[in-house]
C-alpha cells in the first residue's frame, strides 16, 4: 500500500490553486470539473512530479467548518511539508505577506514553523536532518 | 487570589510552561504542546496542557488573546509581585538559580 493521494479541504478552489502554485511552489496535476462548480484539483510537487498528490478539496460540507475552526484557534496544523530551511522559507513567505502563527521553531534536530494557507488551514513546514 | 497563585506555581510542568513563555510570549496551545513534547520530553496531552493553562490563567500568570481564528497565550508575571510584597527579598544581588 502507498499514499498516493492526500487531501486538504479549502474555501475557495480557485484562490488555493494560486497560493498553493505561486506562493508554495506546487504544480498542478489534475483540474476535472465536478458536478455543477466543483473540481478535481490536484497538486505535486515541483521536485517529485510522480509523487504524493494533494487535492485540493471544497469545504462545503458542514461538518468542515466547526472542525477547522477548533483545529486554527489552537493553533493545530491539517498538514505537513517538508523544506529544506525553515527560516529561509519563513523569510520568503512573510515577504510575500504570509501569516505565521508559529515562527521557526528549533527543537533539537527538528525545526517547524506554523503558516495560514489563506483558505482555512493552518500548515506546518519542517525541516529534518537527513 | 494567593492559593491560586501557589497552586499554579506547584506544578512543574506549569513552571516549564512558564519557562517556555518567557523565552517567547504569544504561542498558540499547538506550540506549547510542542515545546514541551519535543523540547522537554514530556509525554502530555493536548488536553492535559489546555487544563494547565488554565489554571495558569485562573492564577492571572497566563492570558489568552483571540486574533483573528487564533489564540494565543501571553505570560504575564504581574502576581509574582505579591510574592516579593509579602516576603520581601534583600536587597543583596541574589545567585542565579535555574530549578525547573
Amino acid at each position: 500500500m502507498r499514499i498516493h493521494l492526500t487531501s486538504i479541504f479549502v474555501d475557495d478552489q480557485a484562490k488555493a490553486l494560486k497560493f498553493y502554485t505561486e506562493v508554495l511552489g506546487f504544480v498542478k496535476k489534475h483540474d476535472v470539473p465536478v458536478g455543477e462548480q466543483d473540481r478535481w484539483l490536484t497538486v505535486v510537487s515541483s521536485d517529485e512530479p510522480g509523487g504524493t498528490e494533494l487535492l485540493l478539496e471544497p469545504a462545503g460540507h458542514p461538518a468542515v467548518k466547526p472542525y477547522r475552526d477548533a483545529l486554527v484557534e489552537d493553533g493545530i496544523p491539517l498538514a505537513q511539508f517538508a523544506v529544506d530551511d525553515v527560516h529561509a522559507e519563513y523569510e520568503r513567505m512573510s515577504a510575500l505577506g504570509v501569516r505565521f502563527t508559529q515562527e521557526p521553531l528549533e527543537m533539537g534536530p527538528v525545526t517547524t514553523a506554523v503558516f495560514d494557507d489563506t483558505c482555512g488551514n493552518l500548515i506546518q513546514i519542517s525541516t529534518q536532518p537527513q | 487570589m494567593a492559593d491560586e497563585l501557589f497552586r499554579a506555581l506547584s506544578d512543574r510542568t506549569r513552571r516549564i510552561i512558564l519557562d517556555e513563555l518567557v523565552q517567547k510570549s504569544g504561542q498558540t496551545l499547538f506550540e506549547i504542546c510542542s515545546r514541551l513534547s519535543m523540547k522537554h520530553r514530556l509525554a502530555i496531552s493536548r488536553q492535559g496542557v489546555s487544563q494547565h493553562l488554565a489554571v495558569l490563567e485562573a492564577a492571572g500568570l497566563v492570558r489568552s488573546r483571540r486574533e483573528g481564528r487564533y489564540k494565543y497565550h501571553d505570560l504575564n508575571t504581574a502576581p509574582l509581585r505579591h510574592i516579593t510584597e509579602r516576603w520581601p527579598a534583600p536587597d543583596a544581588p541574589e545567585p542565579e538559580e535555574k530549578t525547573p
